[in-house]
């Protein structure tokens, strides 16, 4: 019986890597991604004010991005190279059609009604910017000369800027970071890091005057959020409060009081973290941080034994930029950075990120699969 | 260096690679280490803090008004109460069509139509959760007219609130006072806290006084809100414990207030203008405090309006001035049995040596004439019979004798030209002149001068003399205690929300010093003559027990003769009539002062009122005995 018992499941795991490996698919991070999803779920039901038709539609958007992420792993890095342009340029058209005829949404034109859903296209851009820069700098020797790092810079800051205009800081700064990440990793000389460091706070003093009043109250709120509690500190001094109620052990699931009675305003999408926070208190973010990193960690592992340039700056991008998404989050809801309006990846509620996040952990499983397929 | 054509390094890109990832990792590390510092600062740290915030944002103080004490008189019937008001309220988001619905309750007649767009604008002032009043005071027609119409009006409802009752009316009203709603004056001196949820404070009279008593500790109720401020039961699965406190309601108060002599105080003043005080000379207990015209302070408890208050304070008759406390008028003839205490206290008169009355006083030294009043020549007559009388000659003489400096100080303990402390606010002094005064006060040096005509007009109670009723009430129960006096009072005792009563000891004056009990004899004798053959000889009529007694005049205007005077201004300008008295005269335990406005004769006009209120008094505490009150039930 033992035997059997020993041996059935020995079948059912070597049946389960061989799917697995049919599939492209990594087990330890499709595992992290399952557990990520099932928990966000969990805190989804909580924050929406038990919302069965919230969760039912973040199913819906989970599966479209587990179709994409399927089918994802199967494009050879080869392939992927050969879009990479073609994506980019269609991201672009679709911000400039969206600048040009984009819906109203939150004050901000980010949408393009196709009828079925609405759909960010600088969701593409997260995706295609480190793609078409992986696809730059592939042929060329690392450290990137200074030719190289101006048509990166182009590459990255035109779809920043059209995202920049929508307006949209938040995801700009993602795309933007994404693209910087990825030129970081191919050995950008530190001593250019610093001296761009250097003329971003410069920039950042001059951009002021360009900043938009709400872009403005976000940044002097963060820096002080007493000055206005009714207001623009609104939204820091409830999820300060949520998290710091919640302490060690938190107060329960459904059970948090700032985000059951809507004191916390986004509690389901921007600042679900604080939710988290308040119903699992500090354990509860742990955990969930827990998940995050070893997501992260197995990303750059995976990243790590892809062995041509495209594969490695692509999916090495990819993992540190889902762990930017989180911390911009995480320190955006804890006080430690301004608020962006930069979701909680795969937890929070809306938007077409699910989707794109997924469709980019499909890209990273396949260039990791695809490995061998590529002669040194 | 630029001309070299660079070649892909596959090892050095691999060690950059490999440097980079390591370097990322680091950072990762230390942004995660840095995360976790805040979040355990925020979640472990400062936990209590915003476990703090957070209770104050779910949780509102819902607070629940506390019951006024009950004011009772000293037999225990009830002078106010609580009772409960209808008004009308509206829920905006539970009436399905709201024009429709004010439209209706117009002509249900529950709306004034001029007040609709007013009614409106406060609806929308307001959340559309919040129940708003769209109509207070309801009568008991209107409520039944609703009631039947009830069915018809979604959202709106009747509710009731507490509201002050006054059984008697106006009755010892400015004894009493009154409650309205909280001023912004008012909102500077309370604990804003303790009020909330209470819309009524008590205004003058016992009822301010005794606010803190009366007010007794609002309770509260925690209920659970949300981010909109709107109460709810219970959201989602979060159900959490919350707390309320009742409220302690107000203690009552037990009043020296006798409600016999109060009503024969009011009914006897009947429409007169004028005010009656009576007090228990044993202890100062203030047994009747009477001032008319009164006004009734329900008007003010249920809200008054612009027009009613206007009616009410720019009425030529003052209905809201309380005569018997404010009023200051001169003393007249009362201030006789004292002028002759002050004579026989500094030897300066021998009371049983006749002096010759012929009506007319020559001033030594002057040529001034100082006239008897209505009475006439008075003939021969000593001590006893100038009081009995009412003599003005005698008097003259006496006061020209013992001079102004003398009376002054003589008459200062018996309470004239000062508060007499009495336990509500609002009470004036008086006046009490001298020499000294006139010096102190007066500008110019030719004003500063007292002349001795005023020494003389002194004995009298004329000149610049002024008293109110309560204070001449004061001096009947000096005199009738012989120096002894208390602090008058309207609170004899506190009773708490378990019932226990707990009494306020009364507080005594410094008895008057240096006067013979002979003296005292003299001129209580003179008192008993005048209510029982001198000037108001009348009073004694029928009477059981034995009165003492002194009438007064007080002159407002010198009416020449020459002067023809409407009707109405004459009326105005006719002698105010006082009466002071106590009784029995062998063990007084009421001692009262009348003072009837423009009424006259001192005799005909006061002195009856203060019978009626000795009466009700004295014959029915001799008659209670039997019928024993619920207090004294209580007691045993």
């Amino acid at each position: 019986m033992e035997d059997t018992g020993y041996a059935r499941t020995r079948r059912t795991l070597f049946s389960s890597a061989r799917l697995l490996s049919v599939l492209n698919l990594d087990g330890p991070l499709l595992v992290g991604l399952a557990l990520l999803a099932i928990y966000g779920l969990a805190i989804l039901y909580s924050a929406s004010g038990q919302s069965i038709d919230t969760v039912v539609r973040t199913v819906m958007r989970l599966a479209l991005g587990t179709a994409a992420m399927l089918a994802l792993t199967h494009a050879s890095p080869n392939f992927l190279r050969r879009i990479a342009p073609w994506l980019y340029l269609f991201g672009i058209a679709l911000l400039v059609v969206v600048e040009v005829t984009g819906v109203i949404g939150k004050g901000a034109q980010r949408w393009l009604n196709l009828g079925l859903f609405k759909f960010q296209p600088s969701e593409i851009m997260k995706l295609a910017v480190p793609m078409l820069a992986a696809w730059y700098l592939h042929d060329r020797p690392l450290p990137p000369d200074w030719k190289s790092l101006a048509v990166l810079a182009v590459i990255i800051f035109l779809p920043a800027g059209l995202v920049a205009v929508q307006p949209d800081l938040g995801t700009a700064a993602l795309i933007a970071a994404s693209g910087a990440l990825l030129v970081l990793m191919a050995g950008l000389s530190m001593r250019i890091v610093l001296a761009l460091l250097l003329a971003a706070a410069a920039a950042a003093v001059l951009g002021w005057n360009f900043l938009h009043d709400y872009q403005r109250a976000r940044v002097l709120t963060f820096l002080n959020p007493q000055t206005d509690p009714l207001g623009a500190g609104y939204h820091i001094i409830q999820s300060q409060i949520a998290l710091g109620s919640g302490g060690l052990f938190g107060k329960g699931w459904m059970n948090g009081s700032q985000a059951q009675l809507e004191f916390l305003p986004e509690r389901s999408t921007d600042f679900i973290f604080a939710v988290v926070g308040e119903e699992f208190g500090l354990i509860g973010l742990i955990g969930l941080l827990a998940l995050y990193l070893f997501i992260v960690a197995r990303s750059v592992w995976l990243a790590t034994q892809t062995n041509d340039t495209f594969s490695r700056l692509l999916a090495l991008c990819l993992a540190l930029t889902f762990f930017v998404y989180v911390f911009i989050n995480a320190g955006m809801v804890s006080g430690l950075l301004p608020v962006v309006g930069v979701p909680l990846p795969l937890v929070s509620y809306g938007g077409t990120s699910v989707v794109t996040l997924l469709a980019g952990f499909g890209i990273l499983m396949g260039l990791y699969s695809h490995r061998k397929l590529v002669g040194t | 260096m630029s001309s070299r054509v660079r070649i892909k390094d596959q090892w050095n890109e691999q060690r950059i690679f490999s440097q980079r990832t390591l370097g990322a990792l680091l950072v990762i590390a230390v942004l995660v280490v840095a995360l976790l510092a805040r979040l355990s600062y925020l979640q472990v740290l400062r936990h209590g803090y915003y476990m703090e915030l957070s209770q104050g944002n779910r949780v509102r103080l819902d607070p629940i008004p506390a019951s006024r004490g009950l004011i009772v008189d000293r037999n225990g019937n009830v002078l106010a109460n609580n009772e409960p008001a209808y008004q009308l309220e509206l829920i905006r988001e539970q009436v399905p069509n709201l024009t429709d619905t004010l439209k209706r309750l117009v002509e249900l007649r529950l709306i004034d139509p001029d007040e609709l767009e007013d009614t409106r604008r406060v609806i929308f002032s307001r959340r559309s959760f919040d129940s708003v009043p769209v109509r207070l005071r309801l009568t008991d027609d209107e409520i039944g007219r609703f009631a039947v119409h009830r069915y018809e009006f979604p959202g709106v409802d009747l509710a009731t609130r507490q509201t002050r009752h006054y059984p008697y009316g106006s009755l010892g009203v400015h004894a009493l006072g009154y409650v309205s709603a909280i001023s912004e004056q008012d909102l500077e001196r309370i604990d804003r806290a303790s009020y909330a949820g209470t819309t009524l404070i008590g205004k003058l009279g016992v009822e301010s006084a005794f606010e803190p008593q009366l007010h007794g500790h609002n309770g509260f109720r925690q209920i659970l809100v949300n981010a909109q401020g709107r109460s709810v039961q219970r959201q989602g699965a979060y159900a959490p414990v919350l707390h309320s406190q009742p409220p302690t309601p107000g203690e009552d108060l037990i009043l020296s207030i006798d409600l016999t002599a109060q009503e024969a105080a009011e009914d006897g003043l009947g429409d007169h203008r004028g005010a009656v005080v009576a007090i228990d000379p044993r202890n100062g207990d203030v047994l009747a405090l009477a001032s008319k015209p009164g006004f009734d302070p329900a008007e003010f408890a249920r809200g008054i309006s612009r027009s009613e208050y206007a009616e009410l304070s720019d009425s030529i008759d003052k209905p809201l001035f309380n005569r018997a406390l404010r009023g200051t008028y001169p003393s007249g003839s009362t201030i006789k049995p004292v002028i002759a205490l002050a004579g026989l206290t500094y030897h300066l008169v021998d009371p049983n040596k006749p002096e010759f009355c012929a009506g007319v006083f020559h001033l030594p030294g002057s040529s001034l004439l100082f006239r008897e009043g209505k009475t006439g020549r008075h003939g021969w007559l000593d001590l006893t019979h100038a009081i009995a009388k009412s003599c003005d000659v005698y008097f003259y003489g006496l006061a020209a004798t013992v001079g102004a400096e003398r009376i002054a100080a003589f008459m200062a303990p018996f309470g004239y030209g000062e508060l007499t402390g009495i336990d509500i606010s609002g009470e004036k002094p008086g006046l009490l002149p001298s020499p000294e005064w006139k010096k102190k006060t007066f500008k110019r040096p030719e004003d500063q001068v007292w002349f001795p005509g005023e020494t003389v007009n002194f004995g009298v109670g004329q000149g610049y003399l002024l008293v109110t009723p309560l204070q001449l009430a004061h001096v009947a129960s000096v005199l009738a205690e012989r120096g002894k006096s208390f602090r008058p009072r309207l609170v004899t005792a506190v009773r708490d929300v378990g019932g226990q009563l707990e009494p306020i000891a009364p507080i005594a004056n410094p008895a008057i010093q240096g006067v013979s009990s002979a003296d005292w004899d003299l001129v209580i004798n003179g008192m008993v003559g005048a209510a029982t053959y001198g000037t108001a000889a009348a009073i004694s009529k029928g009477s059981s027990y034995a009165i003492a007694g002194k009438t007064g005049t007080a002159q407002v205007f010198t009416v020449s003769r020459s002067e023809r005077l409407t009707q109405k201004v004459a009326e105005r300008l006719k002698d105010h009539a006082w009466f002071i008295a106590f009784a029995p005269v062998e063990a007084p335990r009421i001692a009262v002062a009348v003072l009837v406005e423009n009424g006259g004769f001192g005799a005909s006009a006061a002195a009856p009122i203060a019978r009626k209120v000795m009466d009700a008094y004295l014959l029915r505490q001799n008659t209670a005995a039997e019928t024993a009150t619920p207090e004294s039930e209580a007691a045993d």
